[in-house]
């Protein structure tokens, strides 16, 4: 219900992170994330933020050479999603200052434990930066 | 240091990776590297476990298995430290899922960490388990769940909270025990748990009624005046986007207003305020505003009526389809299309603006667009905006074509006011997009124009300038090649000029040029190729002059590769040459199609009346009177293609000679041969001027290819048939047999038109009796169906049986092949054959006849003669 997945792919098509909260195998996610990416790619600025594939639709915005792609249920708030996805990226620019493709390749499992913080089993939990990365700072204190 | 051993940190492994140029190098160190990880597993290494599962983690990302880590994940949960569970949760959540049984030994782990004094690691623990908890392990852990819903830390409760979620979609019988603990909940103050709380609420909301009914009751106030107080509150810089309070929070409470008052009035009296106040105030020059006023749109749609809240929405609405920025648009759209049910006239007002989204440059926009277009037609707009869709049909794309092409044709099909008007615009159409058209829709065409009278000259002459114009469109040349066969003569003489036309002279060479050049055309298919060449044939009639040139086209097809075609050629070939006298009746106007049927056809009705008729033809009560589309419905109900319009022409010749009011089941018998306009054409020879039961013993003909006896034109029928057999299915097939049955020895062929003529023992012999049944046709007195009949009286098998008759020259014989030519013995069984025999002195003399039967007996041939002059007198 929900959010059915979370995915950041670059402009070459490269999955960066991949957060899938309904059961697909392992191929399924590969052609899903072909084909959304595809489409996603070939648009250009001026058209909007919300591509219709199959039964659900996929919100998108670009971030430098970050596309984050998030696929709702057809009954979900577009606009509402929009905002979630600038509100995860204002939360991981904050935790790694000036955040960039490079900084969620290398920490991939702090991005995961972020998102995770935000979202659980498609719905999202916390929209406040501070509490969402109050565990996350106390983690790296510890280790 | 050897960068594959499991001490590679992650950074440096997926700096090799990034180094990799090609898929298979990338393939290559993937597989090092798991290789290390797999030998580490099996060391049991504690050190870097957690390192390697980052790895791991990176790698299934990449999309190779990671099946092998999944017990690692487990021995990592059970580490005692926190950056261990940390990433085994995490690891497990990603790598594992609901559906693997491993999962079943997390829950001891999940138990004991459900437990723990630190919150952070109750937190883990929830968080795991609300991901991908299975239905067992939600039903062990469901009592801890409920527990921590009520523990000191809110962060921890909004975990819970969202636990009990996925809790209750997996058991719902456990939603009753949530229910409570939530009222309590959506009194807090902390954002997260309200969230949560909220949206745990939404869910226990749908899964059972008599939680929806309880909230209603109890909640519906409080969360208005939360939803007020986010409205007003001050800034609070936690939960601040872009100068608004929690939007979040603000749509999640929008929509569970949207729940507790759908369908009910005193919740939604509750709401009003609110809702106009959150509708007024908030901005909308930020996305987050925007989203705000989105769902509270929404929710205004979807509670009771309350007349000043429907217009603000509309309003606010309006103003979203008129932003430039092309999101708020696509939503506008999404919204418009629900609240069309609302307030339609509102949203017609909008109509040019829909209009002009339908041609935006955005895909998205434009399929909704067109969506909405197609539920705001109604009968006043119906041209203006049609005439927009067809203009924007020229210009859009090639995949948004297929689209734009079904829905316009639908429109035009279901709302056109005139037949005129309805025939122009899907010639436009087909013009354009004539290969994105579905065939229903151009027979449908075809329909709707035999029915226009009036119009048959108006359409063949734009059919005909059309066709030069676009005569690539595959649908355009099969509807012009079908028009210009039927009424070619309206299109040479320009018969039936309407006002608005420019005269044009078509002669007939050229309408034969068309189809000439349509058959000739690569890109022609089967049906289309078909099409002409019963184009050609009605045109032969229409045109004497063109005759020999139409032969010329016809024959060269008869070499054609494809049977349908060959046949047909040979067929008409011989049609052409043989019998002129035909080939008027055959090729007359066609009748009125029923459109009433064929929309019923197509609106899927009719696969039981076309089963009736597939079946045994003489189900139709015979008595019943039924009007002249009958035959021509059944066979529109056999095929959905136009050979079904060509067939027509037989029984419709029929028809037209015997008075119309004939509907013996023989009639319907035509109706049911197979889909080859050859068989019908066959049938029409034969029935030249006779009795329809004559139908039945050509099918006998054709089925059983025994010698000819007489070289008259059953020869031509006897090279048609030959073909013809091999192609007959097997359906129509035994609804012939059935025929046969019926019609075999006994006279009861249509009773109507017996006179009651006994039947008379024409010779009889020691070895043989030969009895005669007579019938006429009540049209045409001077000729007498014969029914032959030999048994054997001898207990011997009589083979290679051939019967032969000779008549005075007043008199004309006509002599169908016999059923077979073995007469079994003891009169087993028997052998028919069909004479046809016209007086032409009739009622001055009667029938005489000389008989001669020669049959083998044992391999000794015999013979036996002789004459019969006991013909009653009348015949």
């Amino acid at each position: 219900m929900g959010i059915r997945f979370i995915l950041m792919v670059n402009k070459q098509g490269q999955t960066r992170l991949a957060q899938y909260f309904e059961y697909l195998t392992l191929e399924e996610r590969r052609t899903l994330e072909g084909e959304i990416v595809r489409k996603c790619l070939a648009r250009n600025e001026q058209q909007c933020s919300f591509v219709e594939h199959r039964t659900y639709k996929i919100v998108y915005r670009r971030y430098a050479s970050l596309f984050f792609l998030v696929g709702v249920d057809n009954e979900e708030n577009e606009l509402a999603i929009l905002e979630f996805i600038h509100l995860l990226v204002e939360t991981m620019d904050r935790h790694f200052g000036n955040v960039c493709e490079l900084d969620i390749m290398f920490h991939l499992e702090k991005a995961h434990f972020m998102l995770e913080e935000m979202v659980m089993n498609g719905c999202i939990v916390e929209t406040s930066k501070a509490n969402i990365l109050a565990p996350i700072q106390l983690m790296d204190k510890t280790s | 240091m050897n960068p594959f051993s499991s001490e590679t940190r992650l950074r440096d492994m997926i700096r090799a990776i990034r180094a990799c140029k090609t898929a298979a190098e990338e393939r290559a160190v993937v597989r090092k590297e798991c290789a290390s990880i797999r030998a580490a597993v099996s060391d049991n290494d504690n050190d870097y476990r957690h390192r390697n599962l980052a790895k791991l983690m990176f790698i299934h990302m990449l999309g190779y298995p990671t099946h092998f880590g999944q017990m690692e994940c487990l021995k990592l949960i059970a580490a005692p430290g926190f950056p261990e569970k940390r990433i085994g949760y995490l690891g497990l959540m990603l790598l594992l899922d609901e559906r693997q049984e491993v999962l079943m030994l997390v829950t001891n782990s999940l138990k004991q960490d459900l437990n723990h004094t630190n919150q952070y690691i109750v937190g883990l623990a929830l968080c795991a388990l609300g991901n991908i908890s299975s239905a067992e392990m939600a039903r062990d852990l469901a009592p801890e769940v409920e527990r921590l819903l009520q523990f000191r830390d809110p962060n921890v409760r909004k975990k819970a909270a969202l636990c009990s979620i996925r809790i209750i979609k997996k058991v719902p019988d456990l939603a009753e025990n949530f229910v409570n603990p939530v009222a309590s909940l959506l009194k807090e103050k902390h954002h997260g748990v309200l969230l949560t709380a909220i949206q745990l609420c939404a869910d226990l909301c749908t899964v059972s009624e008599e939680a929806l009914e309880y909230f209603r009751k109890k909640c519906t106030e409080g969360l208005v005046k939360v939803l007020k107080d986010a409205v007003n509150s001050p800034y609070a810089p936690e939960y601040d986007i872009s100068g608004i309070a929690d939007p979040f929070l603000q749509i999640r409470l929008l929509r569970i207003l949207r729940i507790l008052g759908h369908g009910d009035a005193d919740a939604s009296d509750l709401m009003n305020d609110v809702l106009a106040q959150v509708a007024t105030k908030t901005e909308s020059n930020k996305n987050a505003g925007n989203a705000i006023l989105y769902e509270c749109v929404e929710t205004i749609m979807s509670i009771e009526d309350s007349g000043g809240l429907r217009v603000l929405a509309i309003n606010i609405l309006g103003r979203f389809l008129s932003n430039r920025d092309n999101n708020i648009r696509y939503v506008a759209l999404n919204m418009l299309m629900k609240a069309i049910s609302v307030d339609g006239q509102a949203v017609q007002r909008h109509r040019a603006t829909i209009l002009e989204c339908v041609k935006d440059s955005d895909a998205s926009i434009r399929k909704r667009a067109l969506e909405l277009v197609y539920l705001l037609v109604n009968e006043t707009n119906v041209k203006p905006l049609t005439k927009e869709l067809i203009d924007y049909l020229e210009v859009s794309d090639q995949d948004f074509k297929g689209d734009l092409t079904a829905r316009i044709c639908s429109i035009v099909e279901k709302l056109s006011p005139q037949k005129i008007w309805y025939i122009d615009q899907m010639l436009k159409v087909l013009c354009e997009a004539g290969n994105y058209v579905k065939d229903e829709v151009w027979h449908g065409l075809i329909v709707v124009i035999t029915n226009s009278t009036n119009l048959h000259g108006y359409t063949v002459r734009s059919l005909y300038r059309a066709i030069q114009t676009s005569g690539d469109q595959e649908a355009v040349v099969r509807v012009a090649v079908w028009c210009i066969g039927e009424y070619g003569d309206l299109l040479v003489n320009n018969i039936g000029m309407l006002d608005l036309e420019e005269p044009i002279t078509v002669t007939e060479n050229d309408a034969v040029d068309v189809i000439e050049a349509a058959i000739k055309r690569h890109t022609s298919d089967l049906t289309t190729r078909a099409m002409c060449l019963i184009a050609l044939l009605k045109l032969s009639s229409r045109f004497p002059s063109c005759s020999q040139r139409i032969k010329d086209i016809v024959n060269q097809s008869k070499g054609s590769l494809l049977l349908e075609l060959q046949q047909r050629s040979i067929e008409f070939d011989s049609i052409l040459e043989k019998h002129q006298n035909l080939r008027s009746a055959l090729v007359e106007r066609m009748p009125v199609l029923d459109e009433a049927t064929y929309s019923g056809r197509r609106a899927g009705s009719l696969p039981a009346v076309a089963s009736t008729s597939q079946g045994n033809p003489l189900q139709i009560p015979n008595g019943v009177p039924k009007t002249m589309d009958a035959p021509l419905l059944d066979l529109l109900d056999l095929s959905a293609d136009e050979p079904a319009l060509q067939n027509s022409s037989g029984p419709n010749f029929l028809q037209d000679l015997l008075g119309g009011d004939i509907l013996s089941s023989a009639s319907q018998s035509g109706t049911t041969q197979p889909q080859k306009s050859g068989t019908d054409v066959l049938l029409d020879l034969l029935s030249t001027g006779s009795p329809p039961a004559q139908n039945g013993s050509s099918t006998a003909d054709i089925l059983s290819i025994s010698q000819d006896n007489n070289k008259t034109s059953v020869d031509a029928l006897n090279s048609l048939s030959s073909p013809m057999v091999t192609s007959v299915q097997s359906t129509p097939a035994s609804s012939i047999m059935d025929l046969l049955d019926t019609f075999g020895p006994s006279p009861t062929v249509p009773k109507d038109n017996d006179p009651a003529y006994p039947p008379l023992v024409a010779f009889e012999s020691s070895s043989l009796s030969l009895i005669f049944n007579f019938s006429k046709q009540p049209g045409s007195p001077q000729i007498t169906q014969i029914e032959a009949t030999f048994t054997n009286k001898s207990s011997d098998i009589y083979t290679d049986f051939i019967f032969q008759a000779a008549v005075p020259k007043f008199l004309q014989l006509h002599l169908e092949p016999a059923s077979s030519n073995t007469l079994p013995g003891s009169g087993n069984g028997s052998i028919t054959q069909k004479l046809r025999v016209t007086n032409n002195q009739h009622g001055k003399k009667s029938l005489v006849m000389r008989i001669r039967i020669s049959y083998k007996l044992n391999n000794k041939d015999m013979l036996e003669e002789g004459q019969i002059s006991n013909f009653p007198r009348d015949l």
